[in-house]
């Protein structure tokens, strides 16, 4: 094997507002290999390629292809360089030809005009290399999933690139023409490229790769070649770091609520008071914890749509129940069926036991269900309006009166649930756009502990929120369970499923791949098990 | 608070330098008149500038002004007291054309509180003056408003008996055109059906949308009701058919607006696409519906509405509508549920959908409005030209857009405020009256409205990208992390 590193990435780190997603990364790709990128979601490999492929300008440290320093922070001189990157999402343009695509902005030309002989040859060239059978002059729309892949790999070929760097590239593909894709990866190996691959399924991995990389908590571990390696091992590389301290007992419980349904939440912030990391509050501690003491709230049986093929689980009064698996294993699918936000193609909602229609969203809230979007920019808030108006939204009906709204009484509401919750603003009409991650998640919170909902359907609560939030949320999360809210938390940060759930539903391909009774007992290897089948 | 909040918040915070502090139990960094001002400022900057256009128009259209009605029989009468000798005969010639019974009025009241009294007074027609002045002789002061004055003096000089007669004239002063009161209450008629327009252009723009059919709906709206009144009788129409056609046209570009409303919503068509077809629609029915040609046949009554205006301050009807509709809108934007929608839906549609808007209601609701205002515009075209035509209302919806614009809404929606607008729509008003009152002839016009409008975004953009810089890095948020 060759000993020139073709990437050499040396102490890499990249921060956003908010969060340091790369805190030292360090690895090198050889010439003629295929190295593999691993990690937990969100461990920052997606931040690491995007450095890479020059999306991204980082804060510090060193990136170099054959030893010269990348033009960091512009992906065309990037590109130009030799560095291709094939992404989940495309990057082609769907209503031009694949010629034309694999082309584009490198048009060959004679005479100031495109040179349409010249690039089919090539084109042909460099597609039947690949073995693959497209017809040169179709638009790229028509194309498969596969089929516009290797229209991608081939636009890498093109122009000579040096290093291939590719995001899940078969997450998207079925078995076989994920297959074909390991061996044609293979293939570009023994023609001297560079391949830097990331992947969520292990045994892809451990079938294709010659050298591992392990990222955590935006950082490397190290790399292994695979001899040294095998399934258990890596898992443990990727989850390994201590549960305990991080997550609050399970016989937290808050003190007395009385008052309004807020009561509760406003000893959110007293528990922490005492400065602990994991306090574990006594007072009135709730013993009844077996689930088949509690009544059942909601159910769900053989929900279908789109990803989600055939999910049913049950959530009782005061249970948090996990909901954990790969990217892509319809999680977030799951919660936006229940929550009405998608049609459902078939299954059942049931609510206390009786059969429910939820056709929309709004239906949802007002049978008293929940969701908290994984993405709050893009699903959870209108950023451009004000804190308070976002807060608003979906109880305005609590504070009017024939469509006029009481302001005195939104105004209150809105004090009170930013003091539960210590929401920091400069006041009730700052943009929701100025807010820190954080505050912003907190601000949804809010709104619908103001609503008071039974079913809470929280999507990747603790997604780019700070360790002090991170925390607060987690009480949160026991506090509703304690005060007999059916709580289903999605997450993709397994010690954090595990930590916090009494059960776990693991999904794997919009199915359940397997159900975690006893989440105290299991470790992080037992659900990356269940979810990488 | 408790003190592991604040360090945790303290620790997010050193990457995003614009978040403020809290509001709770600690005092605000930024309390006082100072914020408020800057956010009045943000919200209704646009006012300064149509103060400063209309500071530099008064500027320019200094001129000498005849005083008219009360103010100018005030001063005749103070000056002819002040020129007529005690005994001597005074008589009045009055304005021609309409008589304006509070300048006759005042001039005698003042006469006669000084002492002296009005020997005759004449109707200002200049056969009817020289009849009455040939049988009159020294001592003799003739009181005359300014416009008749000059008639007044020829006539005089030529019947030789009568030199020595003295004639007097109102004193003139100097002032702005721009700021007769006649001249104002003209810019707010001519910008009313506009103004009107707009209120439902800019709930159509904050919800994230347009509305591109809105003039074309003034002509449907007019030869809709000029037809209908026809039909009905014509000339001899009767006030409750009137209201019936009127209520008819509005009623009917409601529905055009509520079928645009649809597209938009049912399936999912550009609401720039929808409103386009629709403009094109209506244009084509109401040119259908008049054969080509204007309708004429209006009861003399019907001009009520776009020409008549109120006894007490002569602010014509159609700008009582308009100030009422503004005054409505303002309130439906800031204090009801359904403003709250229109304002969430165009700032994210989808989250709004999650929090449980019912997105599709909204926005069919907010076409249907702006179809609705549009047909009342076109009602109110009609009483002012007493008549119905398919060309009216060419163009309008770029000046009403214009109007949104200028006035802070945002294209992408979600921000805009309604009394923005409607400085928008003066600023455009102001500037074609100044215009026209400094003599700028109309292609030039064109090109400063033009300008004016790209001044406008451009400061908005401005604005912005003030905004985000001082917003500091959080802003990339969304896009990187």
């Amino acid at each position: 094997m060759n000993d020139v590193p073709v990437l050499r990435v040396a102490g890499l780190v990249k921060g956003f507002p908010g969060v340091l997603a790369v805190r030292g990364a360090s690895l090198d790709v050889r010439a003629g290999e295929i190295h593999a990128l691993v990690g937990e979601n969100g461990a920052g490999k997606s931040t690491l390629l995007k450095v890479v492929t020059g999306a991204h300008r980082p804060d510090g440290g060193s990136v170099e292809l054959d030893g010269m320093a990348l033009p960091l922070g512009d992906p065309a001189r990037v590109r130009q360089a030799g560095v291709a990157a094939i992404y989940q999402e495309f990057s082609l343009a769907p209503s031009l030809t694949v010629r034309e695509n694999l082309f584009l902005g490198r048009e060959r030309r004679r005479f100031g005009l495109i040179n349409v002989r010249d690039e089919r040859r090539r084109a042909g060239e460099a597609l039947s290399r690949l073995g693959a059978d497209v017809d040169l002059e179709t638009s790229v729309a028509a194309l498969s999933v596969s089929q516009q892949q290797m229209v991608e790999i081939a636009r890498a070929l093109l122009c000579e690139a040096r290093l291939i760097v590719l995001d899940e590239p078969t997450a998207a593909l079925a078995p076989r023409e994920a297959l074909r894709l390991l061996g044609l990866l293979a293939d570009l190996k023994q023609r001297g490229l560079g391949i830097l691959f990331v992947s969520h399924r292990l045994d892809e991995v451990l079938r294709a790769c010659d050298r591992v990389t392990v990222m955590r908590d935006g950082m490397t571990l190290g790399t292994w070649p695979l001899a040294e390696l095998d399934r258990e091992r890596l898992i443990e590389r990727m989850v390994g770091r201590s549960i305990g301290e991080e997550y609050p007992a399970r016989e937290v419980v808050g003190g007395p609520t009385a008052g309004g349904p807020m009561a509760g939440g406003a000893t959110v912030s007293c528990a922490t008071a005492g400065g602990s990391a994991a306090p574990r509050a006594s007072g009135s501690a709730s013993a009844a914890r077996g689930a088949g003491r509690r009544p059942l709230l909601l159910e769900v049986r053989d929900l279908r749509s789109g990803r989600v093929q055939g999910v049913s689980f049950a959530v009782s009064a005061g249970e948090i129940l996990g909901i954990a698996g790969l990217a892509g294993a319809g999680r977030t699918e799951l919660a936006r069926l229940v929550f009405g936000a998608d049609r459902l193609d078939s299954g059942m909602i049931l609510l206390d036991g009786r059969e429910v229609r939820i056709g929309s969203p709004r239906e949802a809230i007002g049978l008293g269900i929940c969701l908290l979007t994984e993405d709050r920019k893009a699903q959870g808030l209108c950023l451009g309006l004000s804190a308070r108006d976002n807060f608003a939204l979906p109880n305005l009906d609590r504070w009017t009166r024939g469509g006029w709204i009481d302001g005195v009484r939104e105004g209150a509401a809105f004090q009170r649930q930013v003091g539960n919750l210590g929401i920091r603003l400069s006041g009730p009409g700052q943009p929701a756009r100025d807010l820190s991650g954080g505050n912003q998640q907190k601000l949804l919170v809010a709104r619908w502990l103001e609503r008071d909902a039974r079913v809470l359907l929280f999507d990747e609560p603790t997604r780019g929120i700070d360790v002090a939030a991170r925390h607060e949320m987690y009480l949160l999360l026991r506090r509703l369970a304690a005060r007999g809210k059916a709580v289903v938390m999605i997450s993709s940060d397994l010690p954090e499923v595990l930590g916090m759930s009494d059960r776990i539903v693991v999904l794997r391909e919009g199915r359940v791949g397997g159900e975690v009774r006893d989440a105290t007992r299991a470790t992080p290897e037992d659900v990356m098990a269940l979810a990488a089948g | 608070m408790s003190r592991r909040w604040r360090y945790g918040d303290a620790a997010a915070d050193r990457f995003s330098p614009g978040a403020g502090g809290a509001v709770t139990g600690r005092p605000t960094r930024s309390g006082g008149w100072r914020p408020l001002l800057s956010r009045f400022v943000a919200h209704y900057g646009m006012l300064g500038v149509l103060l400063l256009l209309g500071a530099f128009f008064s500027i320019v259209t200094v001129r000498e002004q005849q005083p008219e009605g009360a103010r100018a029989g005030r001063s005749l009468s103070a000056r002819v007291v002040c020129t007529a000798p005690a005994g001597c005969r005074i008589i009045l010639v009055e304005r021609v054309g309409a008589p304006d019974r509070a300048f006759a009025m005042t001039f005698a009241g003042e006469l006669s509180r000084c002492g002296r009294s009005l020997t005759a007074r004449i109707p200002g027609d200049p056969a009817e003056v020289r009849r009455a002045l040939e049988h009159e002789a020294p001592p003799l002061v003739v009181a005359t408003p300014t416009s008749s004055a000059p008639a007044v003096r020829s006539i005089i000089a030529s019947i030789p008996a009568l030199a020595g007669v003295i004639v007097v004239e109102p004193a003139s002063y100097r002032w702005p055109t721009f700021l007769l009161p006649s001249n104002l209450r003209n810019i707010a008629n001519q910008i009313a059906v506009i103004a009107i327009l707009a209120v439902g252009m800019t709930l159509v723009i904050v919800s994230g949308g347009i509305d591109l059919s809105v003039g074309s709906l003034i002509a449907l709206s007019a030869v809709c009701a000029a037809g209908l009144v026809g039909m009905m009788g014509g000339e001899a129409t009767g006030a409750g058919a009137l209201l019936v056609a009127a209520l008819t046209a509005t009623l009917l570009c409601g529905l055009v607006g509520l079928f645009s409303g649809l597209m938009v919503t049912r399936f999912r068509v550009p609401p720039f696409i929808a409103t386009l077809g629709m403009m094109q629609v209506a244009s084509g029915i109401a040119y259908i519906l008049s054969h080509g040609k204007p309708i004429y046949r209006l009861p003399g009554f019907s001009v009520v509405l776009g020409r008549g205006a109120d006894p007490l301050l002569g602010v014509p009807w159609a700008v009582w509508l308009m100030v009422v509709l503004y005054a409505a809108a303002h309130l439906v934007m800031s204090r009801t549920v359904f403003g709250r929608h229109v304002y969430a839906v165009g700032s994210n549609a989808e989250a709004a959908r999650l929090a449980g808007v019912r997105v599709n209601r909204v926005l069919v609701a907010v076409y249907l409005g702006s179809g609705l205002l549009a047909g009342l515009g076109g009602v109110i075209t009609a009483s002012q030209l007493k008549s119905g035509a398919p060309t009216y209302g060419l163009l309008y919806e770029l000046y009403v857009i214009a109007a949104v614009v200028v006035g802070g809404t945002s294209l992408n929606g979600g921000e805009g405020k309604i009394l923005g607008t409607l400085i928008g729509a003066f600023i455009i008003a102001v500037i074609q009256n100044g215009m026209n009152l400094a003599n700028v002839e109309s292609y030039t016009q064109k090109v400063v409205l033009g300008l004016v409008i790209l001044g406008a975004v451009l400061l908005d953009r401005l604005k912005q990208r003030g905004l985000a810089r001082r917003r500091g890095g959080s802003e990339g948020e969304g896009t990187r992390g």
